[in-house]
């Protein structure tokens, strides 16, 4: 078993209070990974540290040949794993300034350096893959919740990231426009592409997961096969939360 | 009470108007040289970049707790006392750094506001395709505050217009020097400056108009 992404040890505090505590995580190629757990617990923190929005305390960070160690991570070391980690925002984030083609290109001209031809043709593609060929011109203010979050994930993607990490990504989204975005997930997740889900779509975590992980005080609790970690949960706290969530 | 000289007005109309492209070229040179070290200083603040951030905390201070006149004298005045090489600066060279000084610390404070008001998301996204913070900055949260800024810049542009006119202090024979000439020779001091008080009126109305174009160009990339 090789691991194409692995965490060892990552310590997150803010102040005096321990928000991650210690995780460590392998992830395969193409391995999808569902996280769950009560509100507070640290899995969006996980999350943000993987693409260094938070700093972490300690840990190491490996994504196939990169190694980001939290104790002497240099600012190119940040650079260079952003640039391998996608990052999907449960407020979409969208560049306010830049219409939904230039919100995919940006990265790409900006950090990757690509011609603004490359970066338009990649952009048009991935705008009909996210069902959004018509409004590529359309500002973010003009583009509903669930057009927005479609944009905001085809960002993410158009960087060919090894991982793509979506922090709740449905949770700011009107009911309405849930089932959009799941689809368009469902439908990277079919494609192999490794990533980390911060999630409270049990029914869509046992869908796509190859994988679920179950935190609580910023620790890894309990983890395994969807099938297993919802049918069989070993641990009370585990079973306690999935009774709470129905 | 005498009538107004209104044909003596007339007259210097055309005499006032031939000293518009000097106190336009002064606030305008001056306008780009306070946007540009305006927005440097915003950004060293902003980015809180160590020693640097303390000379420039002291600076917007100094230049935005003294009056402007005094800030001239000091340059035009003072300064060659003591350095040299600033012996025989012309008045329009000295109020056109004057100015460029002063008014780069009031907008620097409020191009950092702007900036500080752009969404915090708005960083983190950018950071998260990899950009780098100089990066973020140009491409992403500089566009965004200058459409917050634009009201407060195009005010000081307004104060800067008006701000030319003590250069005249400085022996500049701008707009303002010129009608106290014209007044001097004809003793019709009303007249005189009430000219010069249209000029500047007509000047900056002609802008604010220019600046409700520019605020609703800037409003449309957020518009639906």
């Amino acid at each position: 078993m090789s691991c194409e992404i692995e965490i060892t040890g990552l310590v997150k505090r803010f102040g005096t209070n321990t928000v991650l505590d210690g995780i460590d995580l392998c992830l395969q190629p193409g391995e999808r990974v569902a996280i769950i757990g009560p509100s507070g617990t640290g899995k969006s923190t996980l999350l943000r540290c993987l693409n260094y929005l938070d700093r972490p305390e300690e840990g190491v960070i490996r994504v196939g040949d990169l190694t980001v160690d939290a104790a002497r991570a240099k600012n190119a070391d940040v650079l260079a794993l952003r640039r391998r980690t996608g990052f999907v925002f449960q407020n979409y984030a969208l560049f306010a300034n830049k219409t939904a083609r230039a919100n995919i290109t940006e990265g790409l001209t900006t950090v990757r350096g690509w011609s603004k031809d490359k970066a338009q043709a990649r952009a048009d593609d991935i705008l009909t893959q996210i069902g959004l060929a018509d409004r590529g011109d359309s500002y973010p203010a003009a583009l509903s919740g669930g057009q927005q979050q479609r944009v905001g994930i085809g960002r993410a993607m158009a960087l060919d990231a090894d991982l793509l990490l979506f922090d709740e990504p449905t949770s700011a989204l009107d009911p309405e426009w849930v089932g959009e975005v799941l689809d368009l997930i469902r439908r990277i997740a079919d494609g192999r592409q490794t990533m980390m889900i911060v999630t409270h779509e049990m029914q869509f975590a046992r869908e796509i997961a190859d994988r679920v992980v179950f935190m609580e005080g910023g620790r890894i609790v309990e983890q395994g096969p969807p099938e297993q970690l919802f049918g069989r949960a070993q641990d009370d706290r585990t079973r306690a939360f999935l009774r709470r969530v129905g | 009470m005498r009538p107004l000289d209104t044909a003596y007005m007339w007259d210097l109309i055309p005499v006032i108007a031939g000293y518009v492209p000097l106190t336009m070229f002064m606030a305008i040179v001056a306008m780009v040289g306070a946007l540009t070290l305006g927005a440097a200083l915003a950004i060293v603040r902003v980015l809180r970049i160590p020693v640097l951030d303390r000379f420039v905390a002291v600076f917007i201070s100094f230049f935005r707790a003294t009056p402007l006149l005094v800030q001239l004298f000091l340059f035009y005045f003072g300064l060659p006392q003591v350095m040299p090489a600033l012996t025989g600066i012309d008045g329009v060279t000295a109020a056109i750094i004057g100015l460029t000084l002063h008014f780069s610390a009031y907008m620097a404070e409020s191009i950092r506001g702007a900036i500080l008001g752009v969404d915090r998301s708005q960083w983190e996204a950018a950071q998260s395709v990899g950009m780098t913070r100089g990066q973020v900055l140009r491409r992403i949260i500089l566009p965004q505050g200058a459409r917050t800024a634009a009201p407060t810049l195009m005010n000081y542009f307004i104060d800067m217009i008006k701000g030319t006119s003590l250069a005249f202090t400085l022996g500049v024979t701008e707009m303002m020097g010129a009608a106290q000439k014209e007044a001097a020779g004809s003793f019709l001091y009303l007249e005189a400056f009430l000219v010069v008080a249209l000029f500047y009126w007509v000047i900056v109305e002609t802008l604010s108009v220019g600046q409700r174009r520019l605020e609703i160009s800037l409003g449309k990339a957020v518009a639906r």
